[in-house]
């Protein structure tokens, strides 16, 4: 080998080569959201390609699951995605209530006040998740006073979810049946009003802001250059990949499964759903970086819709937990999936009668937007990875279960 | 403006000035009040050496102080861009919040990795640091201040030496045996020596019209008031001056061109494998770095020390230009909170594609300018002002004009 060198090098290169350099982005990283691991070939700033290795945040989630009773895995989904954790328990408990047959014909339905709790707090929680989002996602391309304002904003959420169950980031408020009443809020009493004016006040003073976000970061042109067409992904491709929510609607794909696929009181409220589409003339390709980031800045402002229509209509009076006496589902096997934030979260649950399941699967849609990072990023720079993981919005923790 | 180009540039080099007022000092200030039998005898060269070594000990001991008070600005800056209150504890206000820092640096571990090279990896810091620094002696900092290096080739010195701190980039970052220093330096190279260009070039159009690159005799030009500041003596240097600050924002890498140390990407750049004292040499550099520039930019353009008024002192004197400068630094420090930052390719195009062929119109138009109005006058400052605001006027229309055709972004 190093004969072979020298001789070589004794001839003049007239095309000199260069020699790829392998890094290691991660899983120490600031910018990779959690502890993903990047393999990046590099050619200079060019990458030839990027191999995410997952796992470093695997907590045998699925595994535990078959030897917890139905209720105790509640606490386990907030751990999915710990960003917007009340949509976690929702989606679970969505499988579980379906596997037990729960609906109005049976005596044990759940509540009417239940189901706008749930969607009322859901709500709000994928308004937090999507601030989120775009405050790291502006921290990523570079600016980081977006993520602060980000922060503000959230902590007010926060503070409303902790005044319903007591908790800021693992709620454990969505029960089987029906939602925690750790914190009782009497129908009609002045706890009750005090919280929805508390909730009113914030969207009051959160609406503006999305437009001051819009117009801080969104139309910045230094970001629309970073975003604008990087990392365009086509419909058909991320249908292939199973990408879902933001992520497909970024792509053009008009998918909601709150309207296509009405789950709990979802067909009861008018929204719209966002879905990007070509902008030439700002530069914008249906599927980059961009329309999945401004897919998610629109649908803050539906969430916001969503939740003024249960204001105005007021929480109904009743109970918030099913009359239940025992979780145990019949034999069977049952998939649900509900549009969380990051797109659709399915519960795939085996029951053989027990108080525990025999096999607990999670749907993760962070997983499956994240398997086409690989191809999304061939040939872009060391910049435009990161554009991509923070426009794809993952969170590690729903990725590795 | 053809005398130094014409008979021999380099010929003209006169370093003597410089040593002049520390021989000055000498004569007038330390001989007289030596005792009369050694007074006499007193070597004068030495003398001299001491005098300059005496002052550069205050300047390195003063300059320090800068950065000290500059990072708690910054810090203080974002936090009210970010609704936050910034550091509070160290001090009332926080004020010594970086003194604190300062002396946590210092305790830490003087990390060197092993597989590095120790060398350059132990000299890098310096060569940043001292080049930094070295800067700060050609400029004219107000009226009766000593300007220690004040050669007839003042702004050339600058250049070159500022050049130098690339070179303790590369060495850091290829000395830490790190990738993401690696690319991080690497960057830094690419940028740098890019953007110099464009600095230059817009340097250059003041130098035309003053005909010297010598910086206290930029000031004293300036010295008629406002319109008499370079910046709008003709249309040309307008726009030069903000090519200047853009690039000298490209040059101290900072937001949106803080690519070498791009957080985000590739964690700290080239100063990622450096800690305790060694780092904090490289933060002190950057914000002297960055003083640096918003000197050199207020000396070129913005009147130096030169007050508004001719006559009065208002913004004048050595407040006035700390003023000035301070002004500048507060803008680099606003956009750093309020931008996102470009790629490699998109800050290689801003410089190469906009950057550059525009400095290269401004010096045809400068020479034009310097043809048509063989020397300042009423005339021609008020042409030219006249120019500069129809050119904002139309300039700001055109923007608001495609802001208004610009559609809302809105996919949905």
């Amino acid at each position: 080998m190093e004969s072979t060198q020298q001789t070589e090098s004794k001839i003049i290169e007239l095309k000199p080569f260069t020699d790829e350099m392998v890094v290691n982005m991660g899983p120490q990283h600031p910018s990779t959201h959690g502890v993903l691991r990047l393999e990046l070939r590099l050619d200079g700033e060019i990458v030839r390609e990027a191999i995410p290795h997952i796992g470093y945040l695997h907590r045998c989630f699925e595994k535990h699951s078959e030897n917890l009773s139905y209720p105790q895995i509640i606490p386990f989904t907030d751990r999915m995605d710990y960003v917007a954790a009340m949509n976690q328990n929702w989606g679970f408990c969505l499988a579980v209530e379906k596997l037990l047959e729960m609906d109005e014909t049976k005596d044990f339905a759940v509540p009417e006040r239940a189901e706008y709790l749930r969607v009322l707090i859901c709500e709000l929680n994928r308004i937090a998740s999507h601030l989120l989002s775009f405050g790291t996602y502006g921290m990523d391309i570079g600016a980081f006073t977006p993520f602060l304002y980000a922060f503000r904003d959230r902590e007010r959420l926060l503070l409303l979810f902790e005044k319903i169950c007591g908790a800021r980031l693992t709620y454990n408020y969505i029960r089987i049946g029906g939602v925690s009443e750790i914190i009782p809020m009497e129908p009609g009493s002045i706890d009750e009003q005090n919280y929805l004016d508390e909730i009113e006040s914030f969207l009051d003073y959160f609406e503006p802001k999305i437009d001051e976000y819009n117009d801080l970061l969104t139309s910045n042109s230094i970001f629309s250059e970073r975003t604008m067409g990087v990392a365009v992904m086509p419909a058909e491709m991320a249908i292939s990949y199973g990408a879902t929510g933001p992520n497909l609607r970024g792509s053009g794909v008009d998918w909601d499964l709150r309207r296509d696929e009405p789950y709990s009181i979802y067909d009861r409220f008018d929204f719209d759903v966002p879905v990007a589409k070509d902008i030439p003339e700002l530069g914008a390709v249906l599927g980059d970086c961009w329309s999945r980031y401004k897919v998610r800045m629109d649908e803050m402002k539906e969430s916001v819709k969503i939740v003024r229509q249960i204001l105005a209509e007021g929480l109904p009076d009743g109970p918030v937990m099913a009359d239940l006496k025992a979780v145990r589902p019949p034999k069977g096997e049952i998939y649900y999936r509900s549009e969380a934030p990051r797109g659709e979260l399915g519960f795939y649950i085996v029951s053989d009668g027990t108080p525990k399941p025999v096999r607990v699967k999670g749907r993760s849609p962070c997983f499956s937007a994240l398997s086409a990072l690989q191809e999304l990023s061939r040939g872009l720079m060391v910049a435009d990875i990161i554009a991509i993981i923070g426009s794809i919005d993952i969170v590690m923790g729903e990725v590795d279960r | 403006m053809s005398d130094f180009f014409s008979d021999g540039f380099f010929n003209n080099i006169n370093l003597q000035d410089s040593s002049n007022w520390a021989t000055d000092f000498v004569q007038d200030v330390i001989i007289p009040r030596l005792p009369e039998a050694v007074a006499g005898h007193f070597p004068m060269e030495l003398g001299t050496v001491l005098v300059m070594l005496a002052f550069a000990g205050i300047f390195v001991a003063v300059v320090p102080l800068l950065p000290l008070v500059l990072v708690l600005a910054e810090r203080k800056v974002a936090a009210r861009f970010q609704n936050r209150t910034g550091p509070m504890r160290v001090g009332p206000w926080g004020t010594l919040q970086t003194l604190a820092d300062g002396v946590k640096l210092i305790f830490k571990e003087d990390f060197i990795p092993p597989q590095g090279d120790k060398v350059l990896f132990l000299l890098a810091p310096y060569v940043i640091f001292a080049c930094s620094f070295a800067v700060f002696a050609a400029i004219p900092f107000g009226d009766g201040i000593p300007i220690p290096g004040d050669f007839n080739i003042g702004i050339f010195y600058i250049m070159a030496i500022s050049s130098v701190i690339v070179m303790g980039v590369i060495m850091a970052g290829w000395s830490s045996n790190s990738k993401w220093s690696l690319l991080g330096s690497l960057r830094s190279a690419a940028q740098i020596v890019s953007y110099e260009i464009p600095l230059g070039l817009s340097i250059l159009t003041v130098v035309m019209l003053v005909e010297s690159l010598s910086m206290s005799k930029i000031v004293d030009t300036q010295s008629g008031g406002i319109f008499t500041w370079l910046i709008f003596r003709s249309p040309f240097t307008f726009i030069a001056f903000f090519i200047f600050f853009i690039s000298s924002i490209a040059e101290v890498n900072r937001t949106p061109f803080d690519l070498p140390e791009a957080e985000s990407e590739i964690v700290a750049g080239f100063h990622t494998e450096y800690s305790g004292m060694r780092f904090a040499l490289f933060f002190i550099a950057e914000y002297a770095n960055m003083f640096a520039v918003s000197a050199i930019g207020v000396t070129l353009f913005l009147g130096g020390w030169q007050g508004v008024l001719p006559g009065f002192d208002f913004l004048g004197g050595f407040p006035g230009f700390v003023i000035k400068t301070l002004g500048l630094v507060f803008l680099m420090m606003w956009l750093r909170w309020t931008l996102p930052r470009l790629r490699v390719d998109q800050l290689m195009n801003l410089c190469w594609k906009y950057f550059i062929p525009i400095s290269f119109f401004n010096i045809l138009g400068t020479g034009i300018w310097g043809l048509i109005f063989k020397e300042d006058n009423v005339w021609s400052i008020g042409i030219s002002c006249a120019i500069i605001y129809v050119g904002l006027i139309s300039a700001y229309a055109i923007a608001g004009r495609n802001l208004a055709r610009r559609p809302e972004p809105q996919p949905s």
